[in-house]
């Protein structure tokens, strides 16, 4: 580290309502790096992004860039100061086109001041290609792959003149072809003298393209290194603090799947697809669920492994094939009717799952509110039961009165958990039950959902993360546009054989 | 790294508390400024005329917001919600010309009745506002158009029924039970201000200790998460326009017997009170926050300001641009309530 960094934060300290978030952080970025920033949920990595990106005015500490103290009182403050940010959800607009959403804001006029729509195209298209991004800039941007359109969203705030891009888990949606193309970018860009902030749960990620990277815990800075010289168990002793080691398997080595042995082989089938379809969403897609069996469904962003449960659950009913729950055939024709039939499901975004404003006891009890109550409510049985719910998940504050928007998101996702566990459903299914978790989080979720499948529920979790397919399924179906590709049952099995299939 | 903890702990810990009672407060908000306005406005017209404070004008007070009071119930369930009902005026107002339409009128009525017995008369009125209810459930329920506009059509199609019943003439006796409920009293107390009331005690029974209620605070806070916890969402859309129908249909009936007449465009006004009684009461206009204890504070807010005003003898005219701006300020508060509440300590979701 030679010179001036271009960033540098000395002692900065945030605290929401006498919470402390950001206890007094060290940081510093070099023009030309890459520079990793992991750590659990909560651990203050977001709070210190929205600090440099102008979103937190009110903070304590010393901000510098390029030397100079700065205090950014807006977002818009740090963007004319050259600070991008690339958030996980993306800001395009996907009913414009590409050269639309690259000089977004900053469309070229004619003299009529009407927009110079050759200019634009020009202009977008010279920026693109000079980045090595091969697409048409007519091209509606809706009708690209993810991928791409995150990499034009880079090319956007790269237009605007950021010489700093935080990016927040970027390589969360992509698939590997597509994370090549992203840091082939992000090399040539650091070869520029860009610099980049690398935000990102994908730790495979942050070691293949970050030059340093600070681990974040509890609100403070737990350690910090030059990638070249740890390993991924470093990051995670670091991140998760010495000795969660259920969790280190299924990010580093092979997973055996638990085979059919003993009783678990013939126990009943619960849950049976025969070739449902919807729309584009997915095709003939047949399989089973046994009691105390946890199916793994993975594959990329659209692969229909996300539609399938939404779809069995009777939010967008499947058009063809067969359900049968206990051999039964049912018709689902909305969530009610699922409900009724023992199915549970905890879709991939707490925000549809979750009410912010209401108490605890009042987000757990509505979803088997018909069987506690016909017509007058029980808030007393309500809440007894929030309390049983908060000391086995161990959710934090333990308050059942407590509005539901003032926890961590780790303890969010044990509440939409808890919904459904006050009456045993027949059929759980989970959809990204992990993301955006931290490891601690994460390894609690593990052992929420192994107990279960232990007690003999039935399973399935969908997901896009390898590993939380691999850390929580005893049998695995991979599926590619729409179908089934392939079943990984009685075997080893790793991150890699896993991508490979899909 | 310790260091700078140790520093930063004075500065925190003593801004925790008075932080804690300006949470307090932001959280409260929706419920305190309308009864805030409440207060304001009584003081000042009471300051203002000597007549304003006394029992007799409570009574008017009351008198006066008992039909406004019944719509607003409906329209209470329809806002927790998260939809709207512009329909509601015009649906008391068709209730009540087809209960007029229904029961025997003087010799120099000129319109082409049907006289039935009263309980007949009533039981079709009640039904007509079911069913101009269903309609709405089924447009937005089932085929998916925003209540804004469907009950915008409904508001044209109840004109019309009142239009085509009594073609321009005005209808001026209804059955007798209803009569008495409009006009006459308990003793000092008027039947139709009871009727308000046990209307308005029993929303607040349903919305707070039923299983339905909770429904209907929860399809409002957030419909997608309703959703997928197995309520069955366009059940409770469904129910709460059909249950705003018949409270505007109860309040249609009562109002015609109230008025001593029934024609068209005679509930006019009551839209816009209704709706800038729920909402000037803070029941949020994004659904899922506020109740009828709100409807109620709105109510007198609205009641009072109407019947202040004349005590005051402002000039007419202005005090119409005063209601419009009591509107406005209400609906701020309204939307910036909500903004203060939606974003809790730290908490992300």
């Amino acid at each position: 580290m030679s010179g001036t960094p271009l960033l540098e934060l000395r002692a900065v300290a945030k605290s929401f309502g006498g919470v402390a978030a950001l206890k007094g952080v060290d940081f510093t970025l070099d023009a030309g790096e890459i520079h990793a920033l992991v750590g659990e949920n909560g651990a203050g990595k977001s709070t210190l992004m929205k600090i440099i990106a102008g979103v937190h005015a009110s903070y304590q500490g010393e901000m510098r860039l390029a030397g100079d103290v700065v205090r950014f009182r807006s977002a818009r403050d740090a963007r004319e100061a050259g600070i991008g940010m690339v958030h996980q959800e993306l800001a395009i607009v996907p009913t414009l086109s590409v050269a639309e959403n690259v000089l977004l804001g900053m469309q070229p006029r004619n003299r009529l001041g009407f927009i110079d729509w050759p200019a634009m195209i020009a202009i977008a298209g010279r920026h693109l290609e000079n980045l090595g991004l091969i697409v048409d800039p007519r091209a509606e941007m809706a009708s690209l792959p993810l991928g791409m359109q995150q990499l034009i969203e880079i090319a956007r705030v790269l237009f605007s003149g950021a010489r700093l891009i935080i990016l927040d888990e970027p390589t969360s949606a992509l698939s590997p072809p597509e994370i090549t193309r992203l840091f082939a970018l992000l090399e040539r860009l650091r070869a520029e003298g860009r610099s980049f902030i690398f935000i990102s749960h994908f730790l495979d990620d942050v070691l293949a393209i970050c030059d340093r990277v600070t681990v974040f815990r509890n609100g403070a800075k737990a350690a910090g290194a030059r990638v070249a010289e740890i390993d991924k168990a470093w990051l995670i002793e670091h991140m998760i603090g010495a000795g969660h080691h259920e969790l280190e398997e299924s990010y580093l080595g092979e997973i055996q799947l638990r085979g059919p042995e003993g009783e678990a082989a013939d126990a009943p089938v619960v849950l049976a697809a025969e070739g449902l379809g919807l729309g584009g969403a997915f095709q003939d897609v047949s399989f089973i669920v046994r009691a105390g069996e946890v199916l793994g469904i993975y594959g990329f962003m659209g692969s229909g492994q996300l539609d399938l449960p939404r779809a069995i659950f009777g939010k967008t009913p499947p058009e063809h094939g067969i359900l049968r729950i206990d051999g039964r055939p049912v018709r689902l024709r909305n969530t009610t009717s699922a409900c009724r039939a023992g199915l549970a499901f905890v879709p991939e975004s707490r925000r549809s799952m979750l009410f912010a404003l209401e108490p605890l006891y009042k987000n757990m009890s509505i979803s088997v509110l018909d069987r506690l109550a016909r017509l007058w409510l029980k808030p007393k049985r309500e809440r007894e039961i929030a309390r049983g719910h908060i000391t086995q998940l161990s959710i934090r504050p333990p308050f059942p009165d407590r509005p539901l928007g003032t926890l961590s998101g780790g303890n969010q996702q044990k509440v939409a958990l808890a919904k459904w566990l006050t009456f045993r459903p027949k059929v759980l299914m989970l959809s990204e039950p992990t993301r955006g978790m931290d490891v601690g989080a994460k390894e609690d979720v593990v052992r929420i959902v192994r107990r279960l499948r232990n007690e003999g529920l039935a399973i399935i979790v969908a997901s896009t993360e390898p590993e939380t397919v691999l850390s929580l399924a005893d049998r695995i179906l991979v599926m590619r546009k729409g179908r089934i590709a392939r079943e990984f049952a009685n075997e080893t099995v790793s991150k890699d054989r896993l991508l490979a299939a899909a | 790294m310790s260091k700078e903890r140790g520093a930063l702990a004075p500065t925190t810990v003593p801004a925790a508390r008075p932080g804690k009672r300006r949470q307090w407060l932001r959280l409260r908000l929706r419920n305190i400024a309308p009864f805030a306005t409440l207060m304001f406005l009584v003081a000042l017209f009471a300051a203002a005329s000597p007549s304003f404070l006394s029992l007799d004008n409570l009574a008017n007070i009351l008198q006066q917001i008992s039909v406004t009071g019944i719509m607003a119930v409906g329209l209470t369930f329809v806002i927790l919600c998260a939809e709207i009902d512009l329909g509601v005026a015009s649906v008391a107002n068709a209730t009540g010309i087809i209960l007029a339409f229904f029961t025997a009128q003087d010799a120099s009525v000129n319109i082409a009745n049907l006289p039935l017995p009263g309980v007949v008369a009533i039981g079709l009125a009640v039904f007509g506002s079911f069913c101009l209810g269903a309609v709405n459930a089924f447009g937005i329920t089932w085929i998916g158009i925003p209540s804004f506009i469907m009950t915008l059509a409904m508001l044209q199609i109840g004109a019309g029924i009142c239009a085509m019943l009594v073609r321009g003439q005005i209808a001026y006796a209804v059955p007798k039970v209803i009569a008495t409920l409009g006009n006459g009293g308990l003793g000092p107390v008027p039947w139709i201000v009871i009727v308000a009331a046990l209307v308005l005690a029993l929303a607040h029974i349903v919305l707070t200790y039923t299983r339905f209620g909770r429904y209907v605070y929860m399809v409002g806070g957030n419909r997608e998460a309703a959703e997928y916890s197995g309520v069955n969402v366009r059940a409770v859309i469904a129910a709460v326009m059909i249950i705003s129908a018949l409270c505007s249909g109860l309040a249609g009936m009562l109002g015609v017997a109230h008025f001593g007449s029934a024609q068209q465009d005679e509930f006019d006004n009551y839209l816009l009170d209704s709706i800038s009684a729920v909402v000037v009461g803070g029941t949020s206009l994004f659904g899922g926050q506020g109740g009828i204890g709100n409807t109620l504070v709105g109510l007198f807010v609205l009641g009072v300001l109407n019947n202040g005003l004349d005590h005051v003898n402002i000039d007419s005219f202005l005090k119409i641009l005063i209601r419009g701006l009591i509107l406005l300020a209400a609906l701020i508060i309204n939307v910036y309530a909500q903004r203060l509440k939606g974003q809790p300590e730290a908490g992300e979701i």
